[in-house]
């Protein structure tokens, strides 16, 4: 609010924001924290390790246990985002400029999808993939994936291509551009933003998804880094593997906090524009 | 697409020459470029969700075990029958609706304050938002390892703070952890869709009420909750929803041990343990059942505020 803030209050709403900040990442330090304590250190709830070790890292990164299940996460995650948005970006550009019957029914089922308990597809998904040959395969994955990064897409994009100025394209042809300069050079630029911004959801949800990946994967031939973390065991079968495990699930994380370092103004944006213009 | 786009911009204005009823030339092919534009959308997603549903309850008739594949049978009703009158799904079913109910309803007020703040800070906004989008963004599964090993005796610093407690070996401590799990993650998300309703609401609207001598509680209920309505009632919906369908954490935090099952962890056991799948697809018809009501009983709500309708925007 741009009224007369005095003091008081800006020193209310700066306590606020630190508040905000502290609750929102200490439970990540810890996980940070507990990644670098020694095996001894662990039995020690301090936050900050009394010991440190990089031992942890090193044993994840230097086992396929972790590296391969990462990736397959990769691998999925980009495939499903890539497929998943060319889809997507297709039926929004319809959607946004086209008239035709059946829109309505397209918006619909994309909502019901969204809203669909992923539980209720394990069962008869699992035998399906069975008689096909698709369980434990990235195939088996990533159709599935796909299938729930549409709705997101499509919101997502139909409402960013509705602020298009498309007139512009138009312009451009008068001005003497072919239709595919026109495309290139107009449209292209204006619609790269909006598909960035459903790129990095699509694929934050894949990266995320764990019931598919710990149902749908048997070895570590699809197993992917969430469900891999399940599967975790210690140096003997009777240590609990407390560090390895924290160092993964933070290896695992540092890609979203790029994400969303990098592109914080995006991602608010595209998570909004979707449920709020739906 | 650059010819795509090209036909489409020559059609429309045909088609407004044209009269209603007759469709003209370009009008059929407008309609062909968007079925054929939206074709593969909907195929995967009618290939991924409506025929595993339909699939589904064919099987959920059968008597179909795995680790007894000779004995495949159709049995009618009496798998529902069989899930209905079990105590595991009725927990489970309770479990599912607590950790639901008081997550969102903690998740909406936080969710709130949180808009609050984020709407009203002129500096550090960056920063708050991108600190609030990592509890977001973070692998639920990773976050809930964090809060397990927190918890753990003599281990974590949250046990450390409360005597040394082990909230995770009792049912509703464990739920309450569960439930801090979920707030935890899921504010954000609410706090950011509240927010892009907050900023819907009129500024000069406030400032007037203002000069009339309206508190700011008074404000906020009769201006901002009334104008807020449609983006609360969108954020409840799909927060309540997603909550129904829990699963991660708890497999993480407790695999549902003393009790502390959601529907989710029930259909993936009964799967993945029993191997039964007559009975794990009765399961799954009735969670999609559920979500089913959960959604009407929301849209109902929404009334004039229904996505779709510009109502009240």
């Amino acid at each position: 609010m741009a009224m007369v803030t005095s003091g008081r209050q800006k020193a209310g709403w700066g306590t606020a924001n630190t508040v905000v900040v502290a609750l929102a990442l200490i439970p990540v330090l810890w996980l940070v924290s507990l990644s670098f304590k020694t095996p001894a250190a662990i039995l020690d709830p301090s936050l900050i390790p009394k010991q440190w070790t990089w031992g942890n890292y090193s044993g994840v990164l230097s086992t396929s246990q972790f590296i391969r299940p990462l990736i397959n996460s990769i691998g999925i995650g980009l495939i499903s985002t890539f497929i998943a948005v060319v889809f997507a970006s297709m039926a929004a550009y319809a959607v946004a400029r086209l008239r035709f019957p059946g829109k309505g029914v397209l918006i619909g089922m994309a909502l019901l999808i969204a809203m669909f308990p992923a539980i209720s597809l394990v069962t008869p998904m699992f035998n399906i993939e069975r008689s096909l040959g698709l369980f434990n395969t990235w195939p088996g994955l990533i159709i599935p994936y796909v299938a729930f990064g549409l709705p997101l897409g499509i919101y997502t994009l139909s409402a960013f291509f509705r602020e298009i100025p498309w007139e512009l394209e138009k312009a451009a042809k008068i001005d003497g551009a072919t239709p595919f300069q026109a495309f290139t050079k107009v449209i292209a630029p204006l619609a790269a933003p909006g598909m960035v911004t459903t790129a990095i959801l699509v694929f934050l949800a894949c990266w995320n998804e764990f019931l598919f990946a710990i149902s749908f994967t048997s070895t570590l031939a699809s197993r992917t880094a969430p469900a891999s973390l399940a599967y975790f065991s210690g140096a003997s079968q009777f240590t609990v593997p407390t560090g390895p495990i924290a160092a993964a699930a933070v290896v695992i994380t540092i890609p979203i906090i790029i994400f969303v370092v990098f592109f914080q103004r995006r991602i608010v944006a595209g998570l909004t524009s979707g449920a709020v213009k739906g | 697409m650059s010819t795509t786009a090209e036909t489409v911009t020559g059609t429309t204005e045909h088609t407004q020459k044209q009269g209603k009823r007759q469709l003209s030339e370009g009008a059929r092919a407008e309609r062909r470029l968007g079925w054929m534009l939206c074709a593969p959308a909907v195929i995967v997603m009618v290939a991924v969700t409506a025929y595993p549903v339909g699939y589904a309850i064919y099987l959920s008739l059968e008597r179909y075990n795995l680790e007894l594949p000779q004995d495949i049978k159709f049995v009618g009703l009496s798998n529902y029958g069989a899930v209905l009158s079990s105590p595991y799904w009725w927990q489970a079913l309770k479990v599912t609706v607590v950790i639901t109910v008081f997550s969102v309803a903690i998740t909406l007020v936080l969710g709130m304050i949180l808009a609050q703040v984020m709407h009203r800070t002129l500096f550090g906004r960056g920063t708050v938002r991108t600190a609030a989008l990592i509890p977001y963004g973070i692998v639920t599964v990773a976050a809930a390892y964090g809060w397990q090993y927190a918890w753990t005796p003599s281990q974590g610093y949250l046990s450390a703070l409360f005597n040394n407690s082990a909230p995770l070996t009792s049912e509703y401590k464990a739920i309450a952890v569960i439930i801090l799990a979920e707030v935890w993650k899921t504010t954000p998300f609410m706090g950011l869709l509240l927010l892009a309703g907050l900023s819907l609401v009129p500024e000069d609207l406030q400032k007037a009420a203002m000069v009339d001598g309206a508190t700011a509680w008074q404000r906020f209920t009769r201006i901002t909750l009334p104008l807020m309505k449609p983006a609360i009632l969108v954020a409840l919906l799909f927060r309540t929803l997603d909550s129904f369908r829990i699963f991660d954490s708890i497999f993480i935090l407790t695999d549902g041990t003393n009790n502390t099952g959601s529907v989710s962890i029930l259909g993936y056991d009964n799967l993945f343990n029993a191997l039964n799948l007559g009975i794990g697809s009765a399961i799954s018809i009735l969670i999609f059942i559920c979500v089913a009501i959960i959604a009407v009983l929301f849209i109902k709500g929404f009334g004039t505020a229904a996505p779709g309708s510009n109502v009240g925007r």
